[in-house]
């Protein structure tokens, strides 16, 4: 469907590192003034801010509704229609609008959904451990080794002939995305809560009583927060291109509008061969920014978190080395001088 | 010993979900409220199908399905059927078998993201490599360009380039997979045709997988070279050449578990890039069947396609059990 957890794997492959603020003791909590938001991060959250409030604002501020009939098939940008119509003569900037907002609000459900499954699963799993966390490993290896897009497809397909109006439109679908794809989270989340489980402060908890809710919830996924944020991000991009994917084929959510089945109906009335690009990359630009923003927000997140990822400026380190180089000669120096007076 | 411990869990590991595969892949489309048959027939009708043969078709398939019997007999049926190539007849073209339709697509998908998905592979490794290596400008424009490729979603890159290469410049036709009036043919006329048709859709495939596995790579390499091992033989003057090959044996671990684990996302990235192209391969016949209700072809161009992806995870992960000498070392086990 999409590459997106290809980060999760590193998040997974790389050795379990301490939390942030493990290192720190309690005297010098990290605020936010503390860390090193890069200009990356502006970069990305100033494109998603943008999308969220062409979403969210913007329909109440365009004079067209996206179901009116405002022309006929592809009518070319024009001055009361800036981006043209689509297919069926719908006002494409109106249609983007809502569209946006529902490929948003389908990923914000399905997102969180499966973050919340995946910590559940691999917080159990790794400060459980034994023959639970071997069961709780094992369904998730079935799962991420069965491909995703092929249960999205079968269940979808039965989603929509359901009777069921909920299960037809964007919550099902969410729903159907979140259950499936929460196993890469799960996997990263059990790396790090099997290390944080033989900590000191874990033992502590336990000899003072607290119960194993508690020592999860206040002991446990505090260390792990900085993890959950950036699969939750991670987790954000991949349901949205999975809702846009389904609903290429065809299975998206029914009687609504949404990105992908933008691209469904130009793809199906040959907007490509005909030309006729105000119905296709609108759609096409605003979701790769969506990717690409939520990604590029995640691997800054991941140099905030994660200073080994973070790499000293070529100056600083050339100051450095000049610094030791000097350090060098003074103390070359002084041991000539010894060795003059002795 | 320890490879082949490593290799008898992997097995039974693939072996089980390819059972939970194709339990899913049977049991999914059955979620379906009522008699899935009359569904499918009473789709069929608003294609304006003549009643004599709708009946035929209703009966073949109450047969075939054995909706008179109970669930697990059903599905002893299925699996039988599986094992004999069988995956039943298409409702949309009855009544062509499934496995033929398969077999005319199946070379085309196989053509598209076989060389795809490798050559992806080592140049993304190759230049996410050289990217932390080098760092300064060089690491910026590799890191963003290859962060843009790889988290364009496949279809997006595919409408821009085909938009672009096809439409505005016109040097590459529209879509198909060769021209119309010629039919399929070891031929070299035939080829040199097809390949006009090829570039665009391997392009886009190609450039997503390079950003995907130089962004991984780019990462991996740069904890290789802040690690311990790395400052010691530094700090002991071997030289530049000898410790990239250290850097690059030791980042190149985690990337092969990464291929084995992002296969089956690159095979659904295709499936959809094959339809943005009209290429011929599985993807569009996917397509083609879900507008039409197909449940037939559906279900078996998603069993072939959950096989497909199991089994290159198999042979990748036998490779990596191969190649990592803590595995051939033994006693430490799985980290």
């Amino acid at each position: 469907m999409t590459n997106v957890p290809q980060s999760a794997i590193l998040a997974e492959e790389a050795e379990p590192k301490p939390g942030p603020g493990s290192q720190v003791t309690a005297t010098t909590r990290p605020s936010w003034r503390n860390l090193n938001f890069g200009p990356r991060m502006w970069v990305a959250l100033t494109i998603i801010f943008l999308i969220v409030l062409m979403a969210e604002v913007g329909p109440f501020v365009y004079p067209y509704k996206s179901s009116l009939k405002v022309g006929s098939l592809y009518d070319e940008p024009s001055a009361a229609h800036l981006l043209g119509t689509d297919n069926f003569g719908h006002d494409i900037i109106a249609v983007l609008m809502n569209s946006t907002r529902n490929s948003l609000l389908n990923g914000l459900l399905a997102g969180t959904l499966a973050v919340f499954i995946g910590v559940l699963i691999g917080i159990l799993a790794g400060y459980v451990g034994g023959w639970f966390e071997e069961l709780l490993m094992g369904i998730t290896n079935i799962v991420v080794a069965i491909p995703s897009i092929v249960v999205l497809i079968l269940i979808s397909m039965s989603l929509q002939h359901t009777n069921v109006g909920f299960l037809k439109g964007i919550g099902g679908l969410a729903l159907v995305i979140g259950i499936t794809s929460w196993p890469w989270t799960a996997r990263a989340v059990r790396a790090q809560a099997s290390s944080v489980a033989t900590r000191e402060h874990i033992d502590i908890a336990k000899l003072s009583g607290a119960g194993t809710p508690s020592i999860l919830i206040r002991d446990v996924l505090p260390y792990l927060a900085s993890y959950v944020v950036m699969a939750w991000v991670l987790q954000l991009a991949s349901a949205i291109l999975a809702e846009s994917t389904l609903s290429m084929l065809g299975l998206g959510p029914s009687g609504t509008d949404s990105l992908g089945i933008e691209l469904h109906w130009a793809l199906a009335f040959q907007a490509v061969s005909t030309g006729a690009w105000w119905a296709f990359l609108p759609p096409t630009i605003i979701l790769t920014l969506i990717s690409f923003s939520l990604l590029y927000l995640q691997s800054s997140l991941d140099e905030v978190f994660n200073p080994r990822l973070r790499r000293g400026k070529k100056k600083n380190l050339a100051k450095a080395a000049a610094r030791r180089a000097e350090t060098a000669r003074k103390l070359a120096q002084q041991n000539e001088k010894v060795e003059v007076l002795s | 010993m320890g490879l082949r411990r490593y290799l008898a869990r992997k097995t039974v590991w693939y072996l089980g979900a390819l059972v939970i595969a194709v339990v899913l892949n049977f049991l999914l489309p059955r979620l379906i409220p009522g008699n899935p048959v009359d569904v499918i027939v009473s789709q069929l009708g608003q294609g304006g199908l003549s009643s004599e043969a709708q009946q035929r078709i209703y009966e073949d398939f109450s047969r075939e399905f054995g909706l008179d019997k109970p669930m697990w007999q059903q599905f002893i049926t299925y699996v039988v059927a599986i094992f004999h190539g069988d995956l039943g007849k298409s409702f949309a073209n009855y009544p062509t078998p499934v496995t033929s339709l398969i077999s005319q697509a199946l070379p085309w998908t196989l053509a598209l993201q076989v060389p795809a998905i490798l050559l992806g592979w080592i140049i993304g490794n190759v230049l996410g490599a050289i990217a932390a290596y080098k760092g300064g400008g060089w690491d910026k424009s590799v890191f963003t360009t290859s962060l843009v490729f790889s988290s364009a979603p496949y279809y997006c890159l595919a409408l821009i380039l085909l938009y672009l290469g096809a439409v505005v410049a016109g040097v590459f036709p529209v879509g198909g997979a060769y021209s119309l009036g010629t039919s399929p043919a070891p031929t070299w006329a035939f080829i040199a045709d097809a390949s006009t048709f090829y570039w665009l859709p391997f392009l886009s495939l190609l450039l997503i997988n390079v950003g995907g596995q130089a962004v991984g790579m780019r990462s991996m390499a740069i904890y290789e070279l802040g690690s311990d091992y790395v400052n010691y033989s530094r700090s002991l003057g071997i030289g530049d050449r000898k410790m990239t090959t250290y850097i690059f044996r030791n980042a190149m671990l985690p990337q092969i578990t990464g291929l084995a684990l992002s296969i089956g996302a690159m095979i659904g990235g295709a499936l959809i890039t094959e339809l943005v192209f009209s290429y011929p391969g599985m993807g569009y016949l996917l397509f083609g069947a879900i507008s039409s209700s197909d449940y037939s072809v559906i279900q078996g161009v998603t069993l072939i396609i959950t096989v497909a992806v199991l089994v290159a995870n198999y042979l990748v992960e036998v490779l990596y059990g191969f190649i990592d000498p803590r595995i051939r070392a033994a006693k430490s086990g799985e980290k």
